[in-house]
């Protein structure tokens, strides 16, 4: 019973087995893919362990305070930005191990060929309620 | 309309069900369907027998959804066996051996003893712990398709349900229900049909911790240390209940995890100030523990009151024993090495060990130390 993110970057992660972008795969392969997520994301709510997923746009603004009046904007990320998350899905399982297990499942999205993209994912834990007994 | 009454009904009532030979789920909607009636008819027209009535409504619910002639066959040949009637103590605490079998997950057995022994809605139970209501929905039926094969004549081990409800006390915060405090109901229960020890360990534990929890936290939802919690806030009746369930469980001489946590619990509970706490016995109860569990965890615990008992440098010897990837390890070698005297090696450990803390209020109180010594004049 822990909840973990798992992060799909379209840059930032270690180096990917597949450089090969999706715009050179056939629109049969793209459908694969797609249909493959939704599949693990069925599956997940099916065993009780789906939390929420969302995809992103790549573009984006940096946002910040400036004083009173209307907030400066700019332009990003910035090509030069190492990290560019392409969307997450939250779990919610009962081990480490399972996360892993998830993780490595949804890494194995199919790709160009139908055979396995190997994408890095990121997974990371929820900070959660401090337990009732500490000591 | 008394919901409580309603909620602590649910378990004997499903238990008789299933005990007719009804399945699992079908049983336990048909038990929802006539909770919802009694809350319809109830008000107006009350029952002079309210667990007669809902177990008479509840058949009759399961008897419509399952008219198709198989069903009809099947349950008459189930009838034909069925049990003498037994007490609706013994049915509740099978259920109870039922929600927490060993073939569930810890999540999904959580998930159904909350649902079909707390009598908690779906959307209760996943607000509680914050899932989308379609996914906790998904947990419970799974965990009743997986447990409706087992009798509920199978006797069913006390270890699992405890474990269960502890996960519940310990790991649930408040959402619209007090999951603590809905633990310390169903444990009562199961003080009240189970003649254990351990169950009575569990739930003097429970009650000790509960009584000392509005003092845990600060208004603005930050942690207070145990050392620096008014005392004048502590349930002194819920810590006097919890510790004479504690002395009656310990005369039987049948110690167990549950029992020696309690009895720290109560040694903390005991102490007028911080200061007054004897560490020397909770050291001795922590020996116990390592004897019982042999957990990493417990021995961390432990090297804290050696810590405390013997002096710092006990502490942080007692500690080099044991694996630096332990959980709160590295707050622990924090907390030893400031009372050494080493303040920067404090100061730089703290920082580590917010880095690694699993939940937010320790991750800000971590920080708060190392930034205490770091500003320091």
């Amino acid at each position: 019973m822990a909840k973990y993110l798992l992060l799909k970057h379209y840059r930032g992660g270690p180096e990917p087995v597949c450089t090969v972008p999706m715009d050179q795969w056939t629109p049969d392969e793209i459908s694969a893919h797609i249909q493959y997520m939704r599949d693990f994301a069925t599956r997940l709510e099916g065993s009780g362990e789906f939390v929420d997923g969302q995809a992103l746009a790549p573009g984006g603004t940096f946002v910040r305070y400036d004083g009173e009046g209307r907030p400066p904007v700019t332009d990003g990320p910035f090509a030069e930005t190492k990290d560019l998350i392409a969307g997450w899905m939250v779990i919610d399982v009962d081990s480490y191990e399972r996360a892993l297990e998830l993780a490595g499942e949804l890494s194995a999205a199919p790709g160009q060929g139908g055979k396995p993209l190997h994408e890095w994912l990121e997974l990371r834990p929820f900070l959660t309620e401090p337990p009732t007994i500490t000591e | 309309m008394d919901e409580a009454l309603l909620r602590s009904l649910t378990p004997g009532v499903l238990g008789i069900l299933v005990r007719r030979g009804a399945d699992f789920a079908a049983a336990e909607d048909a038990v929802q369907d006539a909770l919802v009636e009694a809350v319809r008819v109830w008000p107006e027209d009350p029952p002079r027998d309210p667990k007669g009535w809902l177990v008479t409504v509840a058949w009759r619910r399961f008897l419509d959804a399952t008219r198709s002639d198989a069903a009809r066959r099947r349950r008459e040949e189930v009838v034909d066996e069925e049990p003498v009637p037994v007490s609706g103590v013994d049915d509740t605490l099978q259920l109870y051996f039922l929600c927490a079998h060993p073939s569930l997950t810890p999540s999904s057995a959580v998930a159904l003893t909350l649902r079909a022994v707390g009598g908690l809605t779906t959307r209760q139970i996943a607000r509680a712990y914050l899932v989308p209501e379609a996914t906790m929905a998904q947990r419970i039926s799974r965990a009743k398709r997986t447990v409706s094969g087992v009798r509920l004549d199978q006797a069913g081990d006390a270890a699992t349900v405890l474990r269960v409800l502890y996960l519940v006390f310990n790991e649930g915060y408040s959402g619209e229900v007090d999951l603590a405090a809905e633990a310390i109901r169903l444990t009562r229960q199961v003080a009240a049909s189970l003649d254990h020890p351990e169950v009575a360990g569990l739930l003097a534990l429970m009650l000790i911790h509960h009584a000392r929890r509005a003092s845990r936290t600060a208004p603005d939802g930050s942690l207070v240390p145990l050392a620096e919690q008014d005392r004048g806030r502590w349930d002194t009746a819920l810590i006097a209940e919890g510790v004479g369930i504690l002395q009656a469980a310990l005369a039987r001489d049948q110690l167990g995890e549950f029992q020696a946590q309690a009895a720290i619990a109560a040694l903390h509970a005991d102490a007028p100030t911080a200061g007054e706490t004897d560490w020397v016995q909770i050291v001795e109860w922590y020996d116990e523990l390592v004897r019982l569990t042999d957990s990493p965890v417990v021995r961390l615990n432990r090297a804290v009151a050696v810590g405390e008992a013997d002096g710092p440098r006990a502490g942080l010897a007692a500690l080099a024993e044991l694996d630096d990837t332990l959980p709160r390890h590295t707050a622990v070698a924090a907390y030893l090495h400031e009372r050494d005297g080493d303040l920067e090696k404090a100061a730089r450990l703290y920082v580590e060990a917010a880095e690694k803390a699993p939940n937010l209020a320790e991750v800000d109180h971590l920080t708060r130390q190392a930034a205490r010594l770091n500003t320091r004049h």
